[in-house]
């Protein structure tokens, strides 16, 4: 019994006449991912990429784990391939389903029949077929509305194909078909998910993170690279950059008012990435805040951190309440190495009582104060560029 | 001459794990929870070992927690799990040939107050998933099975038997106990379907006294010890960072002889079955499917001891049962309906990828002359 497996792809069906290079991406995403595995076939077909593995041994069990991290991928479905013909759709159907059957109180056939050639109309294959599978699973009952189990077929030119099972995939657009952005890396459990929602639509992503030895321990840093070798498993490969960050929060801390040093702070960090995001050919930033979270993420304060921004600068996470974004970071499994409890860049020095609605001219005052424009060029030049790669 | 064929019961390191501890004991000697660079070094390597460890089982390193051993695994796994999810339904199933670290175990659960029901073999001495799932009921909690048996080397039905648990009744905490098939057997916990799995470092040439649990994500267990925050508080105690940088080089040298340790314990097993069959008075004790790597027979009238400590005057060094239940008669044995004489007779030969043919022809050749000369009961 030859087991396949089909890929159908989501919003990218509904593309126009650049679809093809949609399809192209998404196709090699695919066969990069897949490649460690072993080789395998590939045609595409109405939306529809069948994957045919060439070699017995290959697990399709990890090829579908592998395929469900994939952007752009809607539905995934292990299928049994056939011969056209209903005496084989129907033994094979039998043997490869035999299992799930067995366990379904009830279930449905749905057909679907591209090839128009074959001899029976796609109502008739779901009566044949259904009636066959009640005769040999005497204990399943038919429900056309809300069926446990839906045995799929699909006549197609060369085979068919049956299959019950749909597994949700990543959704999305393939990686590489939106350009690519700089996401600001603390460490946290927000930024994380927020790289993760652009790529998920297509965005190529690099990171910058911020340290402060000794404030920052080496153990923080690991810990931000940890994350990105977590995010690869989405984001394949990442350029992961990290600033030191000493001196200019030794600055601020000694030379500007305590209330807004967390804005100052975040001004600097923005000039920072954007700087590094332009060497870097990505043309927008991205960070993790959630409207009213924290002190800087008020909307005046978000006003006058952007005002030093010339790059767009997307949060995706800022209607999300926490708990959603919890939610996301376990999908993702980035939780876990988010809340290991090392000291980041963002906690150091935080004012007892920062600044809620900082006015924009106080601000750039206050920030006139210290030479920033010198230690900016200093950090820029002195940060470590890193290229965390996928995990096979 | 050494002949050493009782590789279940545990194995001689490799000459690069023992260069692993001793390397870590001079040099990386920090406590991996010092804040420190000397721990961090400790902490890396330790982290490193982990992911050495998590992709030979094929999940996240995350999901791997070390400790002593396989006996203290299966002690956390089960009395873990049993105290997080067995409030409410207290009963456990389990196969009747488990290890006495998951049997015993299981003994002291009941004294608590759980109810085990034990599998035992069909007639024939085999088993299959039909008994396992028709031992569920409302109130059972946790399955336990080991993936081979040590005795005999019997392969239980572990993954058909979990992947219908975790369709059917999905909230059932499904144990493996894996340490004679880890790294022996290429599946991933995926593919068995376990929610916790234990395995151990010296069965592979690795150091002993260090071990692992795999523990799925979202599986709470309650720790057995208390103490400091390590392994996720679920195993306080300074990590064994020497034993651990042992126990990942294990792995990763025995991965690359993953190929030749199926292929020459094949061609030793083949080699001593095939002679044994032709010689008079031996019984082969194999029911079903099993490792090859394992292989348990009788010898008619000669007790057990007697014929192990003959063996062992000509340098051939064989077991009796499993060397954890040192003298006493192996309630696995009997547990597939063996007659007690044919128990008391029973030896197990366990290969590694070192042993060779002659060692087997020249252990087939003891064991005819032990047969000749040791006085039968």
């Amino acid at each position: 019994m030859k087991e396949v497996i089909l890929v159908k792809y989501g919003e990218m069906a509904l593309k126009g006449l650049n679809k093809h290079s949609f399809e192209k991406l998404l196709m090699q995403q695919i066969r990069n991912r897949l490649h460690p595995l072993g080789e395998f076939g590939y045609t595409c077909a109405q939306s529809t990429i069948y994957i045919v593995p060439q070699d017995e041994r290959i697990s399709l069990d990890a090829a579908v784990e592998r395929l469900k991290r994939i952007f752009g991928i809607a539905t995934i479905c292990r299928a049994c391939s056939c011969e056209k013909s209903m005496e084989d759709i129907m033994a094979k159907s039998v043997d490869y389903l035999r299992e799930t059957l067995e366990t379904a109180v009830s279930f449905k056939v749905e057909a679907k029949r591209a090839d128009k050639q074959f001899p029976l109309k796609s109502p008739e294959i779901c009566m044949e077929l259904g009636g066959f599978l009640c005769e040999q699973f005497p204990a399943l009952q038919v429900d056309v509305h809300t069926p446990d189990i839906t045995v799929m077929v699909d006549i197609r030119d060369t085979n068919a194909f049956i299959y019950a099972e749909k597994i949700k995939g990543a959704g999305g657009l393939p990686l590489g078909s939106s350009g690519k952005a700089m996401l600001l890396l603390s460490g946290g459990i927000d930024s994380p998910v927020a790289g993760y929602m652009l790529a998920k639509r297509g965005v190529i992503i690099s990171a910058v993170h911020f340290a402060s030895p000794p404030y920052t321990s080496e153990r923080a840093r690991l810990k931000v690279e940890q994350l990105c070798e977590k995010m690869t498993d989405y984001c394949r490969e990442m350029h992961f950059y990290c600033v030191p960050f000493t001196e200019i929060q030794e600055t601020l801390k000694n030379k500007c008012p305590e209330e807004y040093f967390t804005i100052l702070m975040r001004r600097l960090m923005m000039l920072i990435a954007q700087e590094i995001a332009q060497k870097e050919g990505a043309s927008a930033l991205i960070t993790g805040e959630s409207v009213g979270q924290v002190a800087s993420q008020t909307l005046q304060a978000m006003v006058c951190t952007d005002a030093v921004c010339k790059m767009p600068v997307f949060r995706p996470c800022i209607g999300l309440d926490k708990t959603e974004i919890i939610e996301i970071a376990r999908k993702i499994d980035t939780f876990d190495i988010s809340i290991m409890p090392y000291e980041d860049c963002c906690t150091v020095f935080t004012p007892k009582h920062p600044k809620l609605h900082p006015q924009l001219e106080r601000i750039e005052a206050a920030q006139e104060r210290g030479d920033f424009a010198a230690l900016i060029r200093k950090a820029v030049d002195e940060t470590e560029c890193k290229v965390i790669s996928g995990r096979g | 001459m050494e002949i050493y064929l009782d590789n279940a019961a545990t194995t001689k390191p490799y000459t690069s794990v023992v260069q692993a501890v001793a390397d870590s004991m001079e040099r990386v000697y920090g406590n991996p929870s010092s804040l420190h660079k000397i721990g961090l070094q400790a902490e890396l390597l330790v982290t490193a070992q982990r992911k050495t460890i998590a992709e030979a089982l094929g999940c996240e390193p995350e999901c791997i927690l070390f400790t002593s051993g396989a006996t203290e695994s299966n002690n956390l796994a089960l009395r873990g799990a049993a105290a997080v999810y067995g409030k409410r339904k207290p009963h456990i199933v389990a196969s009747a040939v488990e290890h006495a670290s998951v049997s015993s175990t299981l003994d002291a659960l009941e004294a608590q107050g759980f109810r085990v029901t034990r599998v035992l073999p069909d007639s024939e001495g085999r088993f299959t998933s039909k008994e396992f799932l028709q031992a569920i009921t409302e109130d059972t909690c946790l399955v336990s099975m080991m993936a081979y048996e040590n005795e005999t080397g019997h392969r239980l039905p572990v993954s058909s038997v979990f992947t219908t648990l975790r369709r059917r009744y999905p909230h059932i905490i499904r144990h493996c106990d894996f340490v004679q098939g880890f790294m022996k057997d290429s599946t991933t916990v995926d593919l068995l379907a376990a929610d916790l799995l234990s395995v151990s470092a010296h069965k592979i040439h690795g150091p002993k006294g260090i071990g692992a649990l795999y523990i799925r994500k979202g599986i709470r267990l309650q720790p057995i010890l208390t103490g400091g925050k390590q392994e996720k508080s679920l195993r306080p105690g300074t990590e064994a960072v020497p034993l651990i940088a042992g126990f990942g080089e294990a792995v990763r040298q025995h991965e690359n002889k993953l190929y030749d340790f199926g292929k020459q314990t094949e061609r030793c097993y083949n080699a001593l079955e095939s002679r044994l069959r032709e010689m008079d008075g031996i019984t082969i004790n194999r029911f079903m499917e099993g490792t090859t790597y394992i292989l348990n027979f009788s010898v008619q009238g000669i007790r057990s001891e007697t014929m192990l400590h003959f063996l062992e005057s000509k340098g051939i060094y064989v077991s009796s049962g499993s060397a954890c239940a040192k003298g006493a008669r192996s309630h696995v044995l009997s547990a597939y309906g063996i007659s007690d004489d044919r128990v008391d007779s029973a030896l197990r030969v366990s290969f590694s990828e070192e042993n060779t043919v002659e060692e087997v022809i020249a252990l087939t050749e003891a064991i005819a002359q032990g047969q000749r000369q040791l006085i039968h009961k």
